[in-house]
């Protein structure tokens, strides 16, 4: 049951840069020993908020991508709930998203060699039917 | 025999539909008139193409309101992933309200906006659209 999921979290933005780290090695650990594991962390900034949040305008945005199951996700999920500087977050699974937009790649990818044949023999032919014609004329 | 089938057959084509009613009585006069019939409705069919020229007009005429055809963003750019993520392309699907577009509007394929419209409403649940009112 290995699926992966996107983990976006926004952390209050007077939180120091040293915090941030140990919080985000500690939510590392956490998914480590319920089985998972943390594929990337990817730290995207402070943000002006859609909307207030918590009374605050602006968040540090995080992105994690996890690989585990439900229950990594589950244990995640409750850390971050009871976890303070937290104040929001959004899980989303992107597996089968990913396994769709493969699908899409390769098919397109099929197509464009199918094309690009075609389109290579033609030049040829022409080439070769235009000397034919030039002793014709002369 | 053959000669004489032959010889009165242009005389009743040619005639006026009496000379026809004449021939009648005899069933291989009366079978040739309706050998011609599928003829006859070939034309018809002809006119079935017609009727479906009379369908342009209408568009014609509703070129009169000229309107460029609405494409789908996502068909024309080859756009397949759509992510909550990317907040400045689903901006252009918001209103200034806050709402979401229709597809009447935007003319996004109905796949497409289906995918849109939960991008749109994950970005709104992690802060990055707003729910109501211009993003802050």
């Amino acid at each position: 049951m290995n699926r992966t999921y996107e983990l976006m979290f926004i952390v209050r933005p007077d939180m120091t840069d040293e915090d941030l780290d140990k919080l985000i090695s500690t939510l590392q650990s956490a998914v480590t020993s319920a089985g998972g594991s943390i594929k990337t962390v990817e730290k995207m900034g402070k943000r002006r908020l859609a909307y207030t949040v918590r009374k605050f305008h602006e968040g540090v945005y995080i992105l994690l991508t996890v690989e585990g199951g439900g229950a990594v996700m589950h244990e995640l999920e409750r850390r971050l709930r009871v976890t303070e500087p937290v104040i929001k977050f959004l899980t989303v699974r992107i597996d089968e998203e990913q396994k769709r937009l493969d699908k899409i790649k390769s098919l397109r990818d099929a197509r464009k060699k199918v094309s690009a044949q075609p389109a290579a023999a033609a030049p040829e032919e022409a080439a070769a039917a235009a000397p034919a014609e030039t002793p014709a004329t002369a | 025999m053959a000669d004489e089938t032959k010889a009165p057959a242009p005389v009743a084509a040619g005639d006026a539909p009496a000379p026809r009613e004449a021939h009648a009585p005899s069933p291989r006069f009366g079978d040739r008139p309706s050998g011609d019939r599928p003829g006859g409705d070939r034309p018809r069919f002809g006119g079935g193409g017609g009727g479906r020229g009379p369908g342009g007009p209408p568009r014609e005429g509703g070129r009169k309101f000229f309107r460029r055809k609405k494409v789908c963003k996502f068909c024309v750019e080859k756009i397949e992933n759509i992510n909550y993520k990317d907040y400045r392309m689903l901006g252009q699907f918001v209103a200034e309200s806050g709402k979401i577009v229709p597809r009447r509007l935007t003319g996004v394929c109905s796949p497409h906006q289906h995918r849109l419209s939960n991008a749109i409403k994950q970005a709104r649940n992690i802060a990055l659209l707003p729910f109501a009112g211009r993003a802050s």
